[in-house]
């Protein structure tokens, strides 16, 4: 009797904590409309100075994992834990300052730092290239203009054997079959690289209102959500053409098409051309380190590629100690981390970036005063 | 005295847990209410019927998924009612009962498998051979006359949304319908048979038209299942925010848009109008669930009236 009463009591206890905590995790999901959280002044990142917290783009996460992995396992004082939200979540989050720092595969908009209050720091902390994968059976060699992807993802070319894309691929047979492009469904830092590549190298096909992380396409094919869902469906569909992180593709040894780049070379997409259109690059980075990499000169450099950048606020509101500890990591990531990232098809920043991207470290004050040395 | 104590505690803590459903419910509809009144105001009720889906210029319009949501899970329905009622017809009135126990455990196991790996089956098994098979003998023969029959089909689309759909709420409806039906007293059957009625005969008259509400019932709560599910209709549908001209071209529904395109949502509007949309589903569902309830409720009170 008096057992039974006990439990009772305790499952009433149980259930009541439950509640409790659906209570308190239900605040989190709250519109950018009220800005009360940023309002309330400099809120600062809670937990103890060990434990960094990260988030935004799931691109860079594979990478990411094993850096922090790494990087704890020589410095055991600190643990990152770095959620792959995606880019406009992390943000977000930055915004909001429930995390110590974002990550983005699109450069902050104005208004977006401005929410933030206080100027955010871009620092690449690694390249990607976007393959365009094809389904075509008995087809090794596509070659494709920016012009070709541009009419396909719009619509005006229809059929592989079209003149126009018939005209960079002498000696290949291509079928009379209709072309399915697929795109991200999803909002993705991937579809604002590929998107920011067709305005950039084909802008009379590609007008900027078509640009961005998720945009209105034209009534062709279809959205698929990620990268695995977009490389499913091509790999699923005969005919079908979309645009992949590279790599996923060479994962998943799928073809992919060699791109015409700026010097009218056709490159096929690997982790040498895309460093090579990092340098590129290298002859015009911006004082903020926006870089844009896509379609550079070099006659190796592959067209498209993007950038990760990790975002900090200039103005760190974090006790020192803390601080410390972050910019310290982030400063390896940018360095000796980048060993890491060929082992996992990430292109690594060259040398003169690296520099660069320590500079912009160094900037970062706490109470005014700079954090690194 | 002491166990009047204990009596109260727990009356007080089973009405706590009684009014949190009813808290829950409307804490919900009021945050959604108030995460999308930013849209409400700025697209007042053209929202409802505008096409345009364009999150670069900030342009939004719900049509295409309402279009895409309704159609899909009615064509669901369309597939899945005849086959579960089958079932449930077969697991009442003809099988032997070791059978019953077998078959009816299988189709409750069929409701517990995750809807991702409905997706990933529609994708990689159900797309390429509804593409490959079952689409052309549609696009030659209706499609033909009927426009919402042409092809060419992809193996993604509304259509395949659809049949992914209903192999998910057969469980629902069979199982519901199998309940249904078992409650028939056996003496409408008896009467029927002692008529000269033949077996299909007894069904149809006697058991069928007897559970009918019933029946409806179980549909509208599948119907209430199909138009929630997310996953699995992402995967195969196409997600393309167009209001499709064939049963074979890729759409979308209310969930995908939302499961799709929140993550990466920045703007306030862009997040408000997602919010609506949300807002949306959870008033069609709740709507649909009510009516269930109401035919289900009808149902019962007059098999105890026929006692």
């Amino acid at each position: 009797m008096k057992l039974k009463k006990i439990g009772v009591l305790l499952f009433a206890l149980v259930m009541m904590f439950s509640l409790a905590a659906c209570g308190s995790s239900s605040t989190s999901l709250k519109p950018e409309g009220d800005k009360e959280a940023g309002a309330s002044g400099q809120q600062k990142p809670s937990g103890e100075a060990g434990l960094l917290n990260g988030a935004g783009s799931s691109f860079v996460n594979p990478l990411f994992s094993k850096m922090f992995n790494e990087y704890s396992k020589e410095h055991t004082d600190v643990k990152v834990n770095y959620q792959a939200i995606g880019s406009g979540g992390g943000i977000k989050q930055l915004t909001a300052k429930t995390v110590d720092f974002a990550a983005s595969d699109a450069p902050m908009k104005e208004d977006e730092i401005k929410a933030a209050g206080g100027n955010v720091l871009h620092i690449p902390v690694t390249l990607g290239g976007v393959a365009i994968a094809y389904n075509l059976e008995g087809v090794k060699d596509l070659k494709l203009t920016p012009a070709n992807i541009a009419d396909i993802y719009s619509g005006k070319v229809k059929k592989w054997n079209d003149p126009q894309i018939a005209a960079n691929n002498k000696g290949v047979k291509l079928p009379d079959t209709d072309i399915f492009p697929v795109h991200r469904s999803d909002g993705s830092g991937t579809s604002h690289i590929f998107t920011t590549y067709l305005n950039k190298a084909a802008a009379d096909k590609w007008p900027k209102e078509k640009v961005g992380k998720s945009i209105k396409w034209d009534n062709v094919g279809t959205g698929a959500k990620g990268n695995e869902g977009v490389a499913g469906q091509v790999q699923n569909t005969p005919g079908s053409i979309g645009y992949i992180e590279l790599a996923y593709v060479i994962q998943n040894n799928m073809t992919a098409a060699q791109v015409q780049n700026k010097d009218g070379q056709f490159v096929a997409p690997s982790l040498d051309s895309v460093t090579a259109a990092a340098q590129g690059g290298l002859a015009n980075v911006p004082e903020d380190l926006k870089i844009e990499l896509n379609d550079q000169p070099g006659k190796d450099s592959y067209p498209i590629v993007g950038t990760t950048w990790a975002l900090v606020p200039e103005d760190l509101g974090m006790d020192k100690a803390k601080a410390e500890k972050m910019l310290t990591m982030l400063q390896w990531t940018v360095t000796d981390g980048q060993k890491y990232a060929s082992d996992l098809q990430y292109a690594p920043l060259p040398k003169e970036l690296q520099d660069k991207c320590v500079a912009q470290l160094k900037k970062v004050k706490v109470d005014g005063q700079p954090v690194l040395k | 005295m002491k166990k009047r104590y204990g009596d109260q505690l727990f009356k007080a803590i089973a009405y706590i847990f009684g009014c949190s459903i009813i808290a829950m419910l409307g804490l919900m509809v009021w945050e959604m209410f108030r995460g999308s009144s930013f849209a409400l105001d700025k697209y007042g009720l053209g929202f409802l019927f505008s096409s345009s889906w364009d999150p670069v210029t900030e342009e939004f319009g719900a049509w295409p998924f309402i279009y895409g949501t309704i159609v899909s899970s009615l064509l669901a329905l369309v597939i899945a009612t005849p086959i579960s009622i089958g079932i449930a017809v077969f697991l009442v009135e003809v099988a032997p009962k070791w059978f019953r126990d077998v078959v009816g455990f299988l189709i409750e196991l069929l409701a517990a498998i995750p809807s991702i790996v409905y997706g990933l089956w529609g994708i990689f098994v159900l797309g390429p051979i509804i593409r490959e098979y079952i689409a052309p003998v549609f696009i030659n023969t209706l499609g033909k006359f009927i426009p919402f029959f042409a092809g060419p089909s992809f193996g993604v689309g509304i259509f395949t949304a659809g049949v992914i759909l209903a192999i998910m709420i057969i469980p629902t409806i069979a199982s519901i319908s199998r309940e249904v039906i078992m409650v028939v007293p056996d003496a409408q059957r008896e009467a029927a048979l002692a008529l000269g009625a033949t077996k299909w005969e007894m069904i149809r008259t006697a058991v069928l038209t007897y559970s009918r509400s019933g029946i409806l019932g179980a549909m509208i709560i599948g119907l209430g299942r199909a138009i929630g599910e997310t996953m699995s209709v992402t995967m195969v549908i196409g997600n393309r925010p167009e209001v499709p001209d064939s049963i074979f071209d890729p759409a979308y529904t209310m969930a995908s848009v939302i499961a799709n395109e929140f993550n990466e949502a920045s703007s306030d509007i862009y997040l408000s109008t997602l919010i609506e949309i949300g807002f949306l589903l959870f008033a069609v569902t709740l709507l649909v669930n009510i009516f269930a309830r109401f035919l289900v409720w009808t149902t019962s009170r007059g098999i105890q009236e026929a006692k």
